[in-house]
């Protein structure tokens, strides 16, 4: 099989880990690639632990097995760290992308990195600013995207930009504050 | 469902429900299809409501997974036994006890002698693909059976994979209208549906039921081959992976086989003939032509979402066991019941059952277990 890339989203129930799968994965479409994103289901509860999937490939995917050791991880909330083991299965060349105002270099020593890649961004000052409320999982795309080069950034935005136009149609500054919200993440996220 | 049109649609999800009827239901509120939606109290009710549509001449579905499944136990007899082209999505997901929503094939294995046609799928493209040639399948006069197009629960149906899909007009045209061989409402021709038959005729109309499983698989594979020249996707009575030289085999069905396919090619790659049977069509059971691939081989697996609790291994191992018993060269079986209520079935974990293969290949002895569980703690 062809070089295959996955993903792992944490984040808690309502923070829409799961929608940042799917729509990233719609984007990664856009793209004419394959791939499949899935959520982790279990009892779902505001607040609790949730974890999300990608998988992204040139070629079709067969794979249906779980995501266990994922190129890329996405922490959604920071406060995961400590809690829930995120660094879990992921190789030292690994990349992580974690929402925070802190500083990328507190958490290299308590994840215990060693090579990894560590990206920080600030999405839900972002997300406040943007869309009105904490909901980091779009502009956690655009740092996503900026962290990994895995997919074109313009092409990306145009794609969203039309899901979220056919998904919102009533509602256009929903779609404005989102599409800024991935922007700035793009622009603002910070490597160690 | 949208591009099929169906008359008719029975639905009440129970948990654990799926989003198939009520995204449907929201195509039926926005009057993007012409069927009549009909909310009942269970999923019984479902069932009894498509099987009375059915005979009153519509083209009726409903869809359903696990515990819906099993409350419709006694319609789905009554669904076959009349001889109702009646297509149903099926998630397979566990049934209770202990309370479970993950995927294994409990629920439509049990239903496996009901007379219900069960087609297997994959991934999503499949289930897509399956369900146009279900009600084709169904319909066609020498069938009129109803049929369930199953697909695992989660890992399919609540992934996100891509599709390719027709255009509707394609799609109705290959389906074409639906013209029922009797109806109640068909005055002019009244008929009975659903009378008492005691020692008297019983006998007669179930023998009369078998007679369409007879000619199910050679109906699937010329509709099969329509739906080719249609769409351009192949299907056959199932799909062979690598099994022209192969010396070690599995027989899988659902999206587990899509995973082996890695495992596969990596064997491969390392010199191993290592192949896979995935059986798209499940009820009726393809006994001839299972045996005809298999005899090459030297040692099978099989590998079973759902245990059989018959002291002898899972209901798939018992269809391709029995299958390969009048082959005159017949590899040695072994048996793996895996994923139970969703637990992940590995690459690592399809390796191991490749490296028992090779093991018995090698020795020529039977495996120490006839069946044994593959990822359980124990």
């Amino acid at each position: 099989m062809a070089k295959l890339t996955e993903i792992r989203w944490h984040g808690r129930g309502g923070q829409g880990a799961k929608t940042a799968a799917l729509l990233f994965g719609e984007a990664v479409l856009g793209q004419g690639k394959h791939m499949q994103a899935f959520p982790e289901y279990g009892p779902e509860r505001m607040g609790a632990p949730v974890q999300s999937f990608n998988r992204i490939s040139d070629e079709p995917i067969t794979l249906h097995c779980h995501v266990t050791s994922p190129q890329i991880v996405v922490v959604l909330d920071p406060t995961l760290i400590g809690t829930v083991d995120i660094t879990h299965g992921l190789p030292d060349d690994g990349i992580i992308v974690i929402n925070t105002d802190q500083p990328a270099s507190k958490f290299r020593e308590q994840l215990h990195l060693n090579g990894q890649k560590l990206y920080t961004v600030d999405a839900s000052t972002i997300s406040r600013e943007t869309i009105g409320r904490d909901i980091p999982n779009t502009p956690m795309m655009g740092a996503l995207v900026k962290a990994t080069g895995i997919l074109n950034f313009e092409e990306m935005i145009a794609d969203t930009k039309g899901k979220l136009e056919k998904k919102f149609r009533s509602k256009p500054e929903v779609i404005e504050g989102n599409l800024k919200a991935i922007q700035r993440a793009y622009d603002e996220v910070k490597s160690e | 469902m949208k591009q099929i049109n169906p008359d008719v649609c029975a639905a009440y999800p129970i948990t654990p429900a799926t989003e198939i009827m009520q995204i449907f239901a929201s195509y039926v509120a926005d009057g993007l299809v012409d069927t009549e939606l009909v909310a009942v109290e269970s999923e019984h009710s479902a069932m009894s409501a498509s099987i009375g549509a059915a005979a009153a001449g519509a083209r009726s579905m409903t869809a359903t997974s696990s515990q819906g499944l099993a409350l419709m136990w006694e319609m789905l007899y009554i669904a076959a036994g009349l001889r109702l082209p009646i297509v149903m999505p099926m998630v397979n997901r566990a049934l209770s006890a202990p309370i479970n929503i993950h995927c294994d094939h409990s629920d439509s294995m049990g239903t496996r002698d009901s007379g219900w046609i069960q087609i297997n799928s994959e991934n999503a493209q499949e289930v897509y693909d399956n369900i146009i040639q279900a009600v084709r399948i169904a319909e066609h006069p020498d069938i009129q059976l109803p049929a369930m197009v199953t697909y695992d629960g989660f890992i399919i149906s609540h992934a996100m994979e891509p599709v390719d899909t027709y255009e509707t007009e394609q799609v109705r045209k290959f389906i074409g209208p639906y013209k029922p061989m009797y109806s109640l409402l068909d005055i002019d021709h009244p008929i009975t549906v659903g009378a008492i038959d005691l020692t008297d005729y019983y006998f007669e109309h179930r023998r009369a039921l078998a007679e369409p499983t007879f000619h199910v698989l050679d109906v699937a594979e010329q509709v099969a081959a329509d739906f080719e020249r249609e769409f351009g996707r192949k299907y056959g009575i199932f799909e062979l992976y690598k099994m022209d030289d192969a010396e070690v085999a599995i027989v899988v069905l659902g999206s587990t086989a899509g995973t082996a396919k890695v495992v596969i090619d990596g064997l491969r790659q390392n010199g191993v003939k290592a192949g896979m049977v995935k059986v798209r069509m499940f009820r009726p059971f393809p006994y001839k032509q299972i045996a005809e691939v298999l005899s090459s081989t030297k040692a099978v697996a099989v590998l079973d979402r759902s245990d059989g609790l018959a002291g002898m291994g899972g209901p798939v191992f018992g269809e391709v066991r029995s299958a390969l018993y009048d082959s005159a060269k017949r590899p040695i079986t072994a048996n793996y019941i895996y994923g139970l209520g969703g637990r992940d079935i590995t690459l690592a974990h399809i390796k191991s059952v490749y490296d028992d293969l090779l093991a018995i290949a090698k020795s020529g002895k039977l495996p120490e277990k006839l069946f044994s569980y593959l990822g359980v703690r124990e």
